[in-house]
């Protein structure tokens, strides 16, 4: 029987741009043209104004740690715990949650407000997800 | 909306709470609405307007043989119980219904006949949260807490008094599921769920249901209970994804539907008397405080602490013992607000003495939905 796997995103027309950023190791992210507002997640309207022009711009990849959990249980299909579940802060402004990569999964690795940087996990040839790991440097 | 025109008339949970193996989801529905049926003294064909959540309104209403001329099927979680009686108070008022019905059941622990939860992977929270490994409220509610300690200060101290002193109350109430007193120590050594959150933080999950009717204050004088009025509502929604609150300090929905309810009230803080603040988790009592504005988010540690909200406290706050005692359904509001009328007739098992005006707070997702009533028994 096949191991348990986390679940996968599937794409809609309003987020395809995203993922396929992800897949050419982009982070990309929404920019209103009208009132320069940059949101997350996709939609082809600024949740800002209402404008309908929008731009789509890959993102610095940086932010820092918002805030997280460290789930024990229940796990997740696919996820070994203890794993941290983080919420990122984007240096353009957005938060997105994800998972924290190359840092040990403890209250005491994982310090709020610790720089970031994005990393990119194929879980699939369809499908690569944004995950954030310490910032170097 | 005009303060103090609706009532409540009759109110009754579910004839047994905890584990329900010998009942479906929708006979729980069935069971608590002929509790509070005969709790009001009324007969089935008196109901013309009916609320629930996650059930349908045409499910429950053909079960239980209603035929309504007002339905509000709003679902927005554990909150959507107050917004019922939000709902309610507007239609009553209007003169859309005479009599409504407002039931919630969920076969939480034993799972008989409990509809399926699923996220898609093509919704949002299926393409920005599923695949980070959130599964169920205990790895997604508690995401805010770490931002929220640091920003004000809180300790895991204080947060473990959340459960001590809801324990407290449970302790008063034959029907709380959990009743032993426990110390800030037993809950710091309590299970790791999801860090910062162990075991005794985190609700109940549990079997059961209520009910409440509605009918308008003039033709509530006539009923066999004491009427408890609807003083001020509050309601509003942010996000289904808790990653993309606004901010993890506070609830923009708490923030909204709070201060609505007061203001509608026409009451201060120093007006109340008795307090329900849904806690799924046990942030969420410091979340309300700070967000209703009974005092700066800062202080709601050390307040629940130091005892101000446990029995014979300046402000009582989950009676009941709370969703981390009393018990948690899967969607408590129901049960709040059953506390808040038990406490206005006067009738609660830890009855708080002479309290006129008690304010039920619920949340609904993961701060996804607030739903806010304030009740008095004084016209």
């Amino acid at each position: 029987m096949a191991e348990p796997q986390r679940a996968r995103p599937k794409p809609t027309p309003e987020t395809q741009h995203f993922w396929d950023g992800t897949k050419a190791g982009e982070l990309r992210l929404q920019r209103c043209d009208a009132c320069a507002h940059v949101y997350f997640p996709p939609r082809p309207f600024c949740p800002s104004c209402a404008s309908r022009k929008v731009s789509v711009f890959k993102a610095s990849g940086k932010g820092f740690l918002y805030s997280y959990v460290i789930n024990h249980r229940p796990a997740a299909p696919g996820f070994t715990p203890p794993y941290a579940i983080a919420v990122v802060e984007l240096d353009e402004g957005p938060r997105m949650m994800s998972n924290i990569i190359d840092c040990p999964q403890t209250p005491e690795a994982l310090e709020l407000d610790m720089k970031l940087e994005v990393a990119f996990e194929a879980l699939d040839d369809k499908i690569t997800l944004p995950v954030f790991r310490p910032a170097k440097g | 909306m005009r303060r103090n025109q609706v009532a409540v008339v009759g109110a009754a949970e579910t004839t047994e709470l905890g584990i329900i193996p010998n009942m479906s989801q929708l006979q729980l529905h069935a069971d608590a609405a002929l509790n509070a049926i005969a709790d009001a003294g009324l007969k089935l064909s008196d109901i013309d307007g009916f609320a629930t959540a996650v059930e349908t309104p045409q499910q429950v209403c053909h079960y239980l043989g209603i035929k309504p001329t007002w339905v509000d099927g709003t679902s927005v979680g554990g909150c959507s119980f107050m917004l019922h009686v939000r709902h309610a108070a507007a239609a009553i008022e209007a003169g859309l219904c005479k009599t409504e019905l407002i039931t919630h059941a969920e076969s939480g622990k034993s799972m008989i006949g409990k509809l399926p939860r699923s996220t898609p992977a093509d919704s949002l929270n299926g393409q920005f949260e599923a695949p980070y490994g959130v599964y169920g409220p205990p790895s997604m509610f508690p995401i805010p807490v770490l931002r929220f300690m640091k920003t004000y200060g809180i300790t895991h101290e204080q947060l473990a008094s959340v459960a001590v002193v809801q324990r407290e109350w449970a302790a008063k109430n034959p029907r709380a599921m959990m009743k032993d007193p426990i110390t800030v120590a037993d809950v710091l050594n309590s299970r790791m769920i999801a860090y910062p959150f162990r075991l005794l933080q985190c609700c109940l999950v549990t079997d059961g249901g209520g009910a409440l009717i509605l009918t308008s204050a003039d033709r509530a004088r006539d009923f066999p209970r004491k009427p408890v009025y609807i003083m001020g509502t509050g309601e509003s929604v942010e996000t289904p994804m808790v990653s993309q609150m606004e901010t993890f300090n506070s609830s923009r929905a708490f923030k909204t539907a709070g201060p609505l309810a007061f203001k509608e009230a026409g009451i201060a803080h120093k007006d109340v008397d008795h307090l329900m603040i849904y806690d799924a988790f046990a942030h969420l009592p410091l979340f309300g405080l700070g967000d209703l504005g009974f005092m700066p988010h800062e202080e709601t540690g050390q307040f629940i602490a130091d005892g101000n909200t446990r029995p014979g406290g300046k402000l009582p706050l989950n009676t009941n013992g709370g969703g981390l005692s009393y018990m948690h359904s899967g969607m408590y509001g129901m049960y709040a607000l059953q506390e808040s009328v038990r406490q206005m007739r006067g009738i609660a098992p830890a009855q708080v003495p002479n309290a006129k005006i008690s304010v039920c707070h619920g949340v609904g997702g993961m701060f996804a939905a607030s739903g806010t009533i304030v009740f008095t028994n004084e016209r």
